[in-house]
Formats: structure tokens, sequence, C-alpha cells
């Protein structure tokens, strides 16, 4: 299973109009990532891997070339097909963690359930088991605003995990977070990636991009590198 | 794909999350909808109580009155002029068809006197007749007689109001009361009729024989066969107006006014009086509802005006909700449901207070209460077509926020 292919891409490209400049923000992008992997993309700002992130993650469409992630043809897709894409194959970390302020660590984690139509029972059962699988299994009624940088993190870790997604997209996850917690939040990437978890990380910090089976380089909306970690 | 519960409860959710800025925001709707409920009340309740006392009037009732209500250049003053006599009656009863009660009265003011008590009220000279033409009945003792009339004989009937200020809760039966130098018996007092269409108690009269008052008490203003009204019963509705004609035929005749001549008399009929005051309280509760309409309309505005604010605010969170597959139309019908919900709960706030003021002005104006479930219903159905209305352009902005631009907005 872990050789058959998650994400398939080919020729990507995504242009942008600023006034009268037209910007190749994606120009020619081709890769492949099988399912169960782990990789990092990095780059400077400006190099489109926020771009790549935003489209691999069904929050943008390509403007040219191919795109298939687990199966579905994301060019093809209009709003409510991209919607769904997002709710059912992409589990998205972000760098603010971007929880509800609101909702309590349980709710938040059930949001992508509630979007997915999952009875209520069944959502509090699936958050209850993945905040004790992040290690908040005593923190679950707590407010955002009372937990940690770290804690928050995990929560969203959780909430990104709630629909069993194909493909884990973080985004500078580690960003907001000191040495301490990095390296905590990165073990538990570990720990989900050896359970099967694919994850693709956006990040341009070298060691954490370290961590991964395969970094990703980019500069100028194209790829400069692409390096596998031996085993 | 979400479920409706699930947006019903973030939506409320959403709301308590701030009472008191969704309190103030819905007090706009709140007041709207208080004013048309209870405007709408009232203007009901008016309307009702004009109906009645019309109708307490007499049925199938013509009021002939001296004077002309309108005359271009030339008014004696209605009711003023001596026009109208005892034989004017006679000849309506012999000469004019589908007429079942003809029923002369002479009016004059006076007070009254029982025992240290006083009370100035008006005197109707009535015979018989008045009694079926003006539909008052008995509660104690008779009404008027042939006899009475006949002989003048100083007996008199009192009004409900009359009878509780002379007598409190003694029976004037029997009593003796002074009107000017005489005296007088009390043989009769009446039912209460309650307030007139206007506002006037039509309890406070004193009746007594035609002749009677005639001689007696209007004697020094009036002529000896003049009349101050005469009150005709037809005999059935669809005969009022072929009867109102022959009776301004026969009159005109008997004065003797020539074609193109103005009449000396008026004749009115309940059902015209009816319809003009029932229209001018129609107009009334429309104008009432419409004002009120203008304040609901304000209150969907910062509806508007709040919801607007509340997307700008809530920019990461769409963009956030986006990103784990809220659809456009998830968002669409969440910003749209919290709209709806502040309304509706506006709504129902408002029908509470509406019904507890018109409550409170009708006990005050002793009005009828009317609150049907047409007034709830009605309540309901602005303040959710309010809330529709004016949650509909923020929701749209909401969905149709890109959610890249969104969660990168701080």
């Amino acid at each position: 299973m872990s050789d058959a292919l998650l994400i398939s891409a080919d020729q990507l490209v995504k242009t942008y109009t600023m006034g009268e400049e037209v910007i190749r923000a994606l120009n020619g992008v081709s890769f492949a990532i099988e399912q169960g992997g782990y990789v990092a993309i990095v780059g400077a700002s400006g190099s489109g891997k926020s771009t790549l992130m935003n489209v691999l993650g069904g929050l943008d469409t390509p403007s040219d070339g191919r795109l298939v992630i687990a199966g579905q043809e994301i060019g093809s897709l209009k709003d409510a097909g991209l919607a769904e894409f997002r709710n059912r194959t992409i589990g998205f970390v972000f760098q603010s963690f971007n929880l509800l302020p609101r909702l309590s660590a349980l709710e938040n984690v059930e949001l992508p359930m509630i979007y997915a139509g999952a009875p209520h029972r069944q959502r509090r059962e699936r958050a209850r088991a993945l905040l004790q699988r992040v290690g908040l299994g005593e923190r679950m009624s707590h407010r955002p605003t009372q937990l940690s940088g770290g804690q928050q993190q995990r929560v969203a870790i959780a909430r990104a995990l709630a629909n069993e997604p194909a493909l884990v997209l973080a985004d500078e996850p580690t960003g907001a977070l000191d040495t301490t917690t990095t390296a905590e939040i990165l073990s538990l990437f570990d720990e989900l990636n050896r359970e099967g978890a694919s994850i693709i990380l956006v990040t341009h910090e070298q060691d954490v991009a370290a961590r991964a089976k395969r970094v990703i380089e980019m500069r100028d909306g194209r790829i400069v590198a692409d390096r596998r970690r031996a085993p | 794909m979400i479920r409706t519960g699930d947006l019903v409860a973030s939506a409320g959710r959403a709301l308590r999350s701030n009472p008191l800025r969704s309190l103030l925001t819905a007090l706009g709707v709140i007041i709207g909808v208080a004013s048309v409920v209870a405007s709408v009340a009232l203007g009901q309740g008016a309307q009702a109580s004009v109906e009645r006392s019309i109708n307490s009037l007499g049925s199938n009732l013509l009021i002939v009155v001296p004077g002309a209500q309108r005359s271009g250049g030339f008014s004696g003053g209605a009711g003023g002029a001596n026009t109208l006599t005892l034989r004017d009656a006679d000849a309506i009863a012999s000469e004019v068809a589908n007429v079942d009660v003809v029923a002369p009265t002479q009016r004059a003011g006076g007070q009254i006197v029982a025992d240290g008590a006083n009370w100035q009220t008006r005197i109707e000279g009535v015979t018989p007749e008045f009694q079926i033409a003006r539909d008052w009945s008995v509660a104690s003792g008779r009404f008027i007689e042939d006899r009475d009339v006949r002989q003048a004989r100083s007996v008199v009937v009192l009004g409900a109001t009359v009878a509780k200020e002379l007598f409190a809760s003694l029976d004037p039966v029997g009593q003796q009361v002074r009107i000017q130098r005489g005296s007088y018996e009390v043989i009769g007092v009446l039912d209460t009729k309650g307030q007139g269409g206007f506002g006037q108690d039509q309890d406070d009269l004193v009746i007594a024989p035609i002749s009677t008052v005639k001689r007696r008490i209007a004697g020094r203003f009036s002529r000896p066969d003049t009349v101050s009204q005469i009150s005709i019963q037809a005999s059935q509705p669809d005969a009022i107006a072929q009867v109102q004609e022959d009776i301004e035929a026969l009159l005109r005749q008997r004065h003797r006014i020539q074609t193109g001549e103005a009449d000396d008399f008026t004749v009115q009929n309940v059902q015209t009086i009816a319809q003009a005051a029932e229209e001018t309280t129609r107009v009334f509760t429309y104008l009432l509802g419409g004002i009120a309409g203008v304040s609901l309309l304000v209150g969907g505005v910062g509806i508007m005006n709040i919801m607007l604010v509340s997307v700008t605010e809530r920019t990461r969170e769409i963009g956030l909700r986006k990103a784990l597959g809220a659809r456009r139309r998830d968002i669409l019908a969440q910003f749209g449901l919290e709209a709806v919900a502040l309304s509706l709960v506006g709504g129902l706030i408002g029908l509470g207070l509406g019904a507890a003021i018109a409550w409170g002005i009708t006990q005050l104006a002793d009005l009828p209460l009317i609150l049907g479930a047409q007034s709830a219903a009605m309540a309901f159905v602005f303040s959710a077509v309010v809330g529709v209305v004016f949650g509909a352009y923020p929701a749209w902005r909401a969905a149709r926020l890109d959610p890249i631009e969104a969660l990168r907005r701080e």
C-alpha cells in the first residue's frame, strides 16, 4: 500500500494578475508523492511554496496542469466539490493554530465532522479519542485561551485528523512555538507518520525540514531540489 | 453535509456569545414589532368599539334632524332650526312604506336632583316607539307608555349612569326626582349600553314623555309642535335606502322646498354612519401600522449593520470553516440563520411587549382588547422576512470570501 500514489502533479501552473503584471507563482511543477509519505516543502518567501500548499489543499485551483490527489482531479472541482475535498481528504494544520476561541478543545476537534454531517454522539467519541491520542485527555473542555501554544497546536492536529484525511497539510506548524514545544510537535508528526498518516509540511526552517523523509525545495515557482533521506 | 440541527446550534451559540450586542441588535425589531402589534390591536379595538356602539343605536335606524348637513354658502346650523314637527312624524308613519316605527323626540338639557344629589344630563322627551327604534331595554320598572304621553304625566325613566349617580345602589323605581321646579316619579331604569362611538356615555340620559318635556321642561325654548329629531325604524335592511329617499321626498314636499333649493333637514342612516366611522378607524389603523412598519424596517437595517460588522470581525473564522469543509451555502446558511434568529427572537419579544402595551392602553381607554392569532402570525412573518431580507447581503458577503485571503487576515 505504501508505494501507491497519493499525489500526482504534472506541470502545475498558477498565475496571478497584479495590475498589468502577470505573476507565475507556480511555473511548471511536477512531482509525485506516495501513500504514507512525509515530505517537507522548503523555500524562501515568494518561492511559490505557499501557493503550492493552497493548491494541494484545495483552497485554490491550478491555472494549468494536472493535479490528482487521492484519485480526485482537483482542476475539475467546483466550490461544493472543493469544500468536500477539503473536508474529507485534507487535514489542515496552521502556523497560528486557528482554533475558534468560543469553542472548547473538544468542540474545535468536532468542527470538520460537523461539516461532514456526522451525528453528535459519534463526533464526541471520535473527538475524545483524538484528544487522548495527542495527549490532551485532561483538557478537553478547555477553551483555546486556557491552553498553551503547544497544547493549542495539538488540538489543531487532532482536528486535522478528525475525518481520517488522506493527507495532513501543515503550514509552518512550529513557526509560533519555542524550541522545546517544536520538538514535541515534530515527535507527534513522526509518530503519526509511523502510524500511516501522509504528511506534507511547509517550512523555512532547515532543522524542521530535516525530520521529513523527503525534502522538496522550491525557488521562483519551480522545484530546484528533491532529496530523499535514506531510510 | 452539515445537519440542520448543528447549523441552528451554531447560530444560537454565536448569538449567545455576545448577549448584550444580540439584544441591542434585536431591539430595533423588538420595538418595530411591538409597535405594529400594539397599533393594530388598538385600531381593531377602536373599530370594534365603534361598531358595537353604532349597532347599539338600533337596527335599520334612520334619523331625521332639522337643518342641512351641508349647504353651500348658507348654513342654518344643523339641528338648530325648528323645521321638524310632530305632524311630519305622523306623515312619515302613514305615507312611507316599509316603516315599522316612527319615534319623534324632543331633547332638553337639565339638572336632575334627588335627595341632595344632583346631576347635569340630557333629557329626551319620547313616545313609546323610541324604545323599539333605539333598541333600549329596561333593567327595572317600565318604559314610557301611551297614557304617560297622552296625560303628560310627570314620570321619568333613568339611564344607568344617572341612576347610579343619584341613587347609587338603591333601586330608584318609585322614588321622586326634581327637574327645574317640577317633581317627577321614577318609573323605570334602562339597561346599560356603554360608551358611544365617539366616546360619549350613552347611558347618561333621562327619558320622559314627549308631551311632558315640551310643556314643562323645554317649553320656553320650543314651539308646541316642533321636535328635535325623528327616529325611524325600517322594516328590513334592504329597505333603508328606499325609505330614506321616500322620507326626503315627502319632507321636501311638506316643507315646500323647490327643486334646486337646499333641504332644511337631514336624513342620516345608521349604516352610512357606521361605514364612515369604520372607514375612519381603518385609515387610522393603517396609518399607525404604517408608521410602526417603518420602525420595523429601521430595525432591519440595524440587523444588517451588525451582521456586516460581525462578518468582518469573523473573517478568519469564515476562512477556517471553509478550509475545514464548509461550502459557500453552509456559510450563507450560518450567517443568514443568525440574522433570522435575531429577528425572530426580536419578533417574539416584540409580540409580547406589543400585547402588553395594547393591554395597558385598552385598560386606560376602556376599549376591547383584540389580539388574534393574526397579529401573532403577522409579527412572526414580518420579523422572519426582515431577518431574511436584511441578513441576505451580509451572509452573501461572508459566503463569497476567499478562504486564503480570509485566513491571512488578522
